[in-house]
C-alpha cells in the first residue's frame, strides 16, 4: 500500500516542513503520494513533484481552499483514503487541526507527533512533553499519523519528476466560515519554530547587555530566548523563557550564554539539534549537554562571535 | 443554551514524571494529580459565559478511573452546575474517548462542547477534532478568544504563523488554549457547595461503545541523555566547528 | 471590605499527623462536631516529609483496627544497625548496647505523607471537612484578646499587593477552639507563642534541618526492613547530626539526614554536608546503581520538654510539633504528635460540653505517656553540646544506667541564630563537586520536589529590613542563608562589584530554615498562595 502526505503550503510555496514529512513519510513506505488542497495552487504542486522521493502528485484546487479549514479538508481526504495505508502529515497547528477529524472518521486511532519511524507500523512518541518516549504500534489497517518535522531531515526539493494528477473538488462546509488571519509580523523568528535560538542567562548582568545578543540574533536570523533567572531578574520579558515553565523549543541550533543549566532550562531545549555554550564556569552544567563547549567571558567572546560570522561568506537563514 | 466541558485528570505538571522500571509506562502511584491545566481553562470559558447570561447549564463530564471525579468537583467548584463521570479503567486512546463524549451528547444535547487544546500527559491533542468529527460540527481548536453571537461563535485560534480568526455554527467544538483566560481558585464555599452539587456515576459498558485500545504501547523509555560534546578553544574554533562541521550556520 | 465568615466547632490548621489525629479524634468523640481542616498543600501529604520509623501506640489508640483497613503502615523493622563512621572506616555498634529509645523492633517503615493521606481517608468518612490548597494566613481575635479563628490567605493578588482577574478574597474561619497544627515552626504557632508568652521559664527551642532523598535501589543491596543510623563524618565532633538509612517497600530507601540548627560555622552547608556523606564507602555501596527518585527537606524540633511552650491559650490549642512534641533521641515525632492531637480533642470536646478550661489539655498532656518520653529524653541533646564522644558517653549513663531518670536537667543555652560565629573566625569548608550520580546540586534537586509557586504573587520571604542581608550579614556570615536553605533560595549576585541579595522564592519547599537559623531573625516566613511549595510523593 501507498503513504499519502497532505501538503502544506500557503497556495503559493511549500512550508519548508512538509519536506520533513516527506522524509518521514517515505520511511513508511516508498510510494509516496502528495495531497495537495489550495486555491491557485499550482506552483506548489509543480515544485512537489519535482522533490526526489515523491512518486505522485494530487491537485485539488478551488477558491474555497484558500484557507485550511478542517471541515474542508476533511471529506477529500476521507475520500482518497481508500488507496492509502498511511495518511501523514506535519504536527504543527495545521496538520493537528487536521488529521484527528479525517482519522475519527475512518475509525482509526491516531498516532501524534512521532519522532522516529521504527517500521511502516511502529513508532517513537514523546509523551509528558518529552519526559518520556513511548514506542507504540498500530494495529488499525489504515494509520494516521503526524509528524515532528524538527525530527527529520528535509527531504531534497529537486531530483524528482513526479506525475501530477488533478481531482475534483468537493464542497464549501456551511458549519463556519473563516473570517481572517493576522500573521505576527516580527523582524525575528518565533521562539518555538525558529532554526536558530540564542539565549542569554544570569550571566548577562543586565538588561542592555542583552544587545549583545539580539546582534547575533539579527545576524543569525535567530530568535532570542532566556532562563528563567534572566526573566525573574528583569533582564527581558517572559515571553522569551525557554524551559519547564516557559516554551520548549527544538532548533538546529540553541546557543546558550551565560545560562549555568539549571535542570528546568535543560528540559525546554535538551532536544535542541546542535547545542552550544558559553559561559566562563567551566563546571556549569549547560556543558553536559552541549555539543559545543566554550569557557569564556561572554562580554569577550559574545562581540568576537559577532565579528567571526560578519567574516563568513554565506550564512544559512 | 447548554454547554458541555470535558475534563482529564493527569499528573500535575510540576511534578516530574518517572518511567517505571519494566517500562511499562510512568509511574502514577503517590504522585500528586490534578486537572489538564488547559481543560481549567475550557471551564472558566464556560463559567464566564454563562455568567454573561448567555449560557443557562454548564456541565462538566469526565471518563476515568474512580479519582478522576476530583476534576469534575473542582469544575463543579469553579461554577459549573452539574458534573458525570463516565468510569472506566485502564488507557482510553482519544478516539475512544471522543466515541464515549459522543454518547454523553446524544444524551445531554449540549450547544457547545468545550475542553482543552491538548493533555499534558499522553500530549495527543486529538480528542475534540474527532468528537466533532464524529458529530459532524465544525470545530475551532487552540481558541485564544471566544465570542458568543446569535447562532455562531467568533473565536480566534492560536496557529504557528500567528492568529487565525473564524467563525463557527452553534452547535460546536471548541478546544481551549492557555491564553484563553485565567481560570478563576475555587473559594471554599463554593468547595462545600460543589459537594452537593449533582455528580452522575455512568459504567463505560452500559454505553455501549468500542473501547478497545488500537494501539499497543511497547514500551516507555526515559529520553536519551544528551552526550557531552567538546570544548572549543576560541570563538574562532567555534565558529568553524558549527560552518562546516555541524553545519548549522 | 470585611471577608466572608464561616463558623466551626473546631478549625484545624495544618493535615499532618498530630491534626488529623485531633479531627478524627473528634469525630469520634462526638459526630455531630463541625469540624474544619485546612491544608496549605495542594493535597494532603503534599509537604510532609519525614524519616519516617513509625511506633504505632498512638494509631493503636486511634483507629485500633487500623490493619484492616488497608493502612499504609506495612512494611515492620527487622534488623538494625548503628554505624559510627570516619572519613573511610565505619564502625558498627552493637544494638544491644544501644539505649532503648533506638531501638525499632515492633516499628513500621514508612512514609508518613501517605499516612497522612490515609488519615484524611478516614478522616473524611467521619465528616470532617478538609481543604486542601488553602493556607490560614492570619489569626483573628476576639475582643477579649481569645483566640476567635484564622483567616485564608487572599489568592489571586500579584507581586506589587494588586489585584488581578482570579482575585478571591481569604475567608475567616471562626471556631470554639482553634487548633494550631502547622508542624516545626508554624508561622501562626510563631506568633501565638510570642503574644501569649508561652515559652516564658522555658528554654529557647531548638531546631534541625531534616534533609531526605528516595533512592531505588538494586534488589542485591536491599533488605526491606533494615533500619539504619549513623553517626560521625562527615560532621565535626561539635556539630550534632547524623543520618537515617531506611529500606522501605518496592525496593526503595529513605536515606536521610539531620543536622542541628545550633552549628556555628556560617561556612557550613547542611546541604552539602548530607550529600558528602552519600560519598562514605558504607552509604555509597548501598546506593551505587541505585537512582534518585525524591528529595526534599524540613526543619525539625530537637527542643524536647525543656522548650516545650505552654500549649494552650484561650481559644486555641497547639498541637505536635506546632509546639514541639518530638522525641529528639527517638527521632521520632509522629507518635507524640498524634497522641498529642487526641489529647486536644478530648479537651475540646469536654471544653464544649462541660465548659472545661482548655488548660485541661496540658494537665491531660503531662500525665501521658507522651509526656514520660519527652521527659526520659530530655538531657540527651543538650548533652551533645559537649561535643560527640561526650555526649554519648553521658547518653548511655543516662538511658542505659538510669533509664532517663537523672535528678536534674540539662538546659539548652542559645537560640538557633544566635550561634554563628564570624565568618572570618571561622575555617571555609570545601565541598566536593557534585558527580550527578551519587551527589547532585541544589537545582536539580528542587526539581525532584515538584515545587512550584504560581507566578506574579507577592514574595512571601519577607525581609525585616531589606538592607541587612549586604549591609551586615554578607560582610559578617557571608550571608549563611546562601548555604542553609536547602533549595538555593537566596543567592548572592555581584554586578559591576555591587553585591544584590536575591530571593528566588518560587524555589521555596517551606522547610521554614531561614525563619529559624537567620543570625538577626530577619526573614520572616508567611503563607504564599495556596497550592504551592513542594508536591512531595511518598516522603
Amino acid at each position: 500500500m501507498s503513504v499519502l502526505l497532505i501538503a502544506e503550503h500557503n497556495n503559493k510555496e511549500v512550508k519548508p516542513f512538509t519536506l520533513n514529512a516527506v522524509t518521514a513519510a517515505s520511511q513508511m513506505d516508498q510510494d509516496l503520494h502528495v495531497l495537495v488542497i489550495g486555491n491557485k495552487a499550482d506552483e506548489v504542486a509543480k515544485s512537489l513533484s519535482k522533490v526526489s522521493n515523491i512518486k505522485k502528485v494530487i491537485h485539488i484546487d478551488n477558491e474555497i481552499y484558500e484557507n485550511y479549514l478542517a471541515e474542508n479538508f476533511t471529506p477529500l481526504i476521507v475520500k482518497q483514503s481508500a488507496n492509502y495505508s498511511h495518511i501523514v502529515c506535519s504536527a504543527n497547528t495545521f496538520g493537528k487541526n487536521l488529521m484527528p477529524r479525517v482519522s475519527a472518521l475512518l475509525n482509526t486511532s491516531q498516532v501524534s507527533d512521532i519522532i522516529k519511524v521504527i517500521s511502516p507500523d511502529t513508532f517513537l512518541r514523546p509523551i509528558y512533553a518529552g519526559n518520556a518516549f513511548a514506542t507504540v504500534k498500530s494495529m488499525d489497517q489504515k494509520k494516521c499519523i503526524t509528524i515532528r518535522p524538527t525530527s527529520f531531515d528535509p527531504a531534497p526539493s529537486s531530483g524528482g519528476s513526479a506525475e501530477i494528477v488533478k481531482e475534483e473538488p468537493g464542497e464549501s462546509s456551511p458549519l463556519l466560515k473563516f473570517i481572517k488571519k493576522e500573521e505576527v509580523k516580527s523582524d525575528r523568528p518565533e521562539l518555538g519554530t525558529a532554526r536558530v535560538v540564542i539565549s542569554g542567562g544570569r550571566g548577562m548582568q543586565k538588561a542592555e547587555n542583552f544587545k549583545l545578543i539580539t546582534a547575533i540574533a539579527d545576524k543569525l536570523n535567530a530568535a532570542v530566548g532566556a532562563s528563567r533567572a534572566a526573566v525573574d531578574a528583569g533582564y527581558i520579558t517572559n515571553d522569551h523563557q525557554v524551559g519547564q515553565t516557559g516554551k520548549v523549543v527544538v532548533p538546529d541550533l540553541y546557543i546558550a550564554v551565560g545560562i549555568s543549566g539549571a535542570i528546568q532550562h535543560l528540559a525546554g531545549m535538551k532536544e535542541s539539534k546542535v547545542i552550544v555554550a558559553i559561559n566562563k564556569d567551566g563546571e556549569a552544567p549547560i556543558f553536559s549537554v552541549a555539543d559545543y563547549g566554550l569557557e569564556a567571558d561572554l562580554f569577550d567572546a559574545l562581540p568576537q562571535f559577532l565579528e567571526e560570522l560578519n567574516k563568513l561568506n554565506t550564512i544559512q537563514k | 443554551m447548554k454547554i458541555l466541558v470535558a475534563v482529564k485528570r493527569v499528573i500535575d505538571y510540576n511534578v516530574q514524571v518517572r518511567v517505571k522500571e519494566d517500562n511499562s509506562g510512568v509511574v502514577t502511584e503517590n504522585i500528586k494529580m490534578s486537572t489538564n491545566p488547559p481543560d481549567d481553562n475550557a471551564v472558566e470559558e464556560a463559567v464566564k459565559i454563562k455568567e454573561s447570561g448567555k449560557v443557562k447549564e454548564v456541565i462538566a463530564v469526565t471518563v476515568g478511573e474512580e479519582k478522576a471525579q476530583e476534576t469534575v468537583r473542582k469544575a463543579l467548584a469553579v461554577g459549573v452546575d452539574r458534573g458525570i463521570h463516565v468510569k472506566s479503567e485502564g488507557i482510553l486512546e482519544p478516539l475512544a474517548v471522543s466515541k464515549i463524549l459522543q454518547k454523553i451528547v446524544e444524551k445531554e444535547k449540549p450547544d457547545l462542547v468545550f475542553m482543552g487544546k491538548q493533555a499534558i500527559d499522553d500530549d495527543c491533542n486529538q480528542t475534540g477534532q474527532m468528537l466533532a468529527a464524529l458529530l459532524n460540527w465544525p470545530q475551532a481548536t487552540f481558541a485564544s478568544k471566544i465570542v458568543v453571537k446569535d447562532k455562531s461563535l467568533e473565536v480566534t485560534r492560536e496557529i504557528d504563523e500567528g492568529l487565525e480568526t473564524i467563525e463557527v455554527n452553534i452547535p460546536s467544538v471548541i478546544t481551549c488554549d492557555l491564553r484563553l483566560n485565567e481560570p478563576r481558585y475555587a473559594s471554599l464555599p463554593n468547595i462545600m457547595k460543589a459537594k452537593k452539587k449533582p455528580l452522575e456515576q455512568i459504567n463505560v459498558a452500559d454505553l455501549g461503545v468500542d473501547t478497545k485500545p488500537r494501539i499497543e504501547q511497547i514500551k516507555v523509555e526515559e529520553p536519551p541523555k544528551r552526550k557531552s560534546g567538546i570544548k572549543v578553544a576560541n570563538v574562532a574554533e567555534l565558529v568553524q566547528k558549527l560552518k562546516n562541521e555541524a553545519k548549522v550556520i | 471590605m470585611s471577608k466572608e465568615v464561616m463558623e466551626y466547632d473546631a478549625v484545624i490548621v495544618g493535615g499532618g499527623p498530630s491534626g488529623l489525629a485531633t479531627a478524627i479524634k473528634l469525630k469520634q468523640l462526638d459526630s455531630n462536631l463541625n469540624i474544619c481542616l485546612l491544608e496549605k498543600g495542594s493535597e494532603i501529604g503534599a509537604h510532609i516529609l519525614s524519616g519516617n520509623v513509625f511506633e504505632t501506640k498512638a494509631l493503636d489508640e486511634l483507629i485500633p483496627n487500623w490493619k484492616e483497613l488497608n493502612s499504609p503502615v506495612k512494611t515492620k523493622v527487622t534488623k538494625e544497625k548503628f554505624l559510627f563512621l570516619g572519613r573511610h572506616k565505619s564502625l558498627s555498634w552493637p544494638t544491644w548496647l544501644l539505649p532503648s529509645v533506638q531501638k525499632n523492633h515492633k516499628n513500621y517503615i514508612i512514609s508518613l505523607a501517605n499516612l497522612c493521606r490515609w488519615l484524611a481517608e478516614q478522616a473524611e468518612k467521619l465528616g470532617v471537612e478538609i481543604f486542601p490548597g488553602f493556607p490560614a494566613s492570619e489569626i483573628i481575635y476576639n475582643q477579649d484578646g481569645s483566640v476567635k479563628g484564622i483567616a485564608t490567605q487572599d489568592m489571586g493578588v500579584d507581586k506589587d499587593g494588586n489585584k488581578k482577574d482570579s482575585y478571591q478574597p481569604g475567608m475567616e474561619l471562626y471556631a470554639k477552639v482553634t487548633v494550631f497544627a502547622e508542624g516545626c515552626r508554624g508561622h501562626l504557632g510563631k506568633q501565638l507563642i510570642k503574644k501569649f508568652n508561652l515559652d516564658e521559664g522555658k528554654n529557647p527551642q531548638q531546631y534541625g534541618i531534616g534533609f531526605k532523598e528516595i533512592w531505588e535501589i538494586s534488589e542485591k543491596n536491599h533488605q526491606e526492613g533494615l533500619v539504619m543510623h549513623t553517626a560521625g563524618w562527615p560532621l565535626d565532633n561539635n556539630t550534632y547530626g547524623g543520618s537515617f538509612v531506611y529500606h522501605a517497600e518496592n525496593k526503595q530507601i529513605f536515606l536521610g539526614y539531620v543536622i542541628g540548627l545550633d552549628y556555628k560555622n556560617p561556612h557550613l552547608s547542611p546541604f552539602d554536608e548530607f550529600q558528602r556523606f552519600k560519598t562514605h564507602p558504607a552509604i555509597k555501596k548501598i546506593i551505587e546503581g541505585g537512582k534518585r527518585i525524591s528529595y526534599g527537606a524540613r526543619a525539625l524540633i530537637e527542643g524536647g520538654i525543656q522548650s516545650l511552650p505552654k500549649m494552650f491559650m484561650p481559644g486555641a490549642l497547639l498541637v505536635g510539633c506546632n509546639a514541639g512534641t518530638l522525641n529528639m533521641p527517638k527521632i521520632k515525632g509522629s507518635h507524640t504528635a498524634m497522641k498529642s492531637g487526641i489529647i486536644a480533642a478530648e479537651t475540646i470536646n469536654e471544653h464544649i460540653k462541660e465548659n472545661k478550661d482548655l488548660s485541661i489539655y496540658e494537665e491531660k498532656f503531662k500525665r501521658s505517656w507522651a509526656y514520660k518520653e519527652l521527659y526520659a529524653a530530655r538531657n540527651i541533646k543538650p548533652s551533645f553540646g559537649w561535643g560527640l564522644i561526650p555526649g554519648i558517653i553521658f547518653t548511655g549513663i543516662d538511658q542505659i544506667l538510669f533509664r532517663g531518670k537523672l535528678p536534674f536537667t540539662l538546659k539548652h543555652k542559645h537560640a538557633d541564630h544566635e550561634t554563628l560565629k564570624s565568618a572570618n573566625k571561622m575555617p571555609k569548608i570545601d565541598y566536593p563537586k557534585y558527580d550527578n550520580i551519587i551527589t547532585f546540586d541544589k537545582t536539580s534537586s528542587v526539581y525532584l520536589t515538584g515545587t512550584n509557586h504560581a507566578e506574579n504573587q507577592p514574595v512571601h520571604l519577607k525581609l525585616t529590613n531589606p538592607n541587612l542581608p549586604i549591609d551586615y550579614t554578607l560582610d559578617k556570615f557571608d550571608e549563611p542563608a546562601q548555604r542553609y536553605c536547602p533549595v538555593g533560595v537566596y543567592e548572592i549576585q555581584r554586578e559591576n562589584n555591587k553585591a544584590k541579595f536575591v530571593i528566588n522564592s518560587q524555589n521555596c519547599i517551606h522547610c521554614k530554615t531561614c525563619d529559624i537559623k537567620e543570625p538577626s531573625q530577619n526573614i520572616n516566613w508567611v503563607t504564599p498562595e495556596g497550592g504551592g511549595g513542594p508536591k512531595y510523593g511518598n516522603m
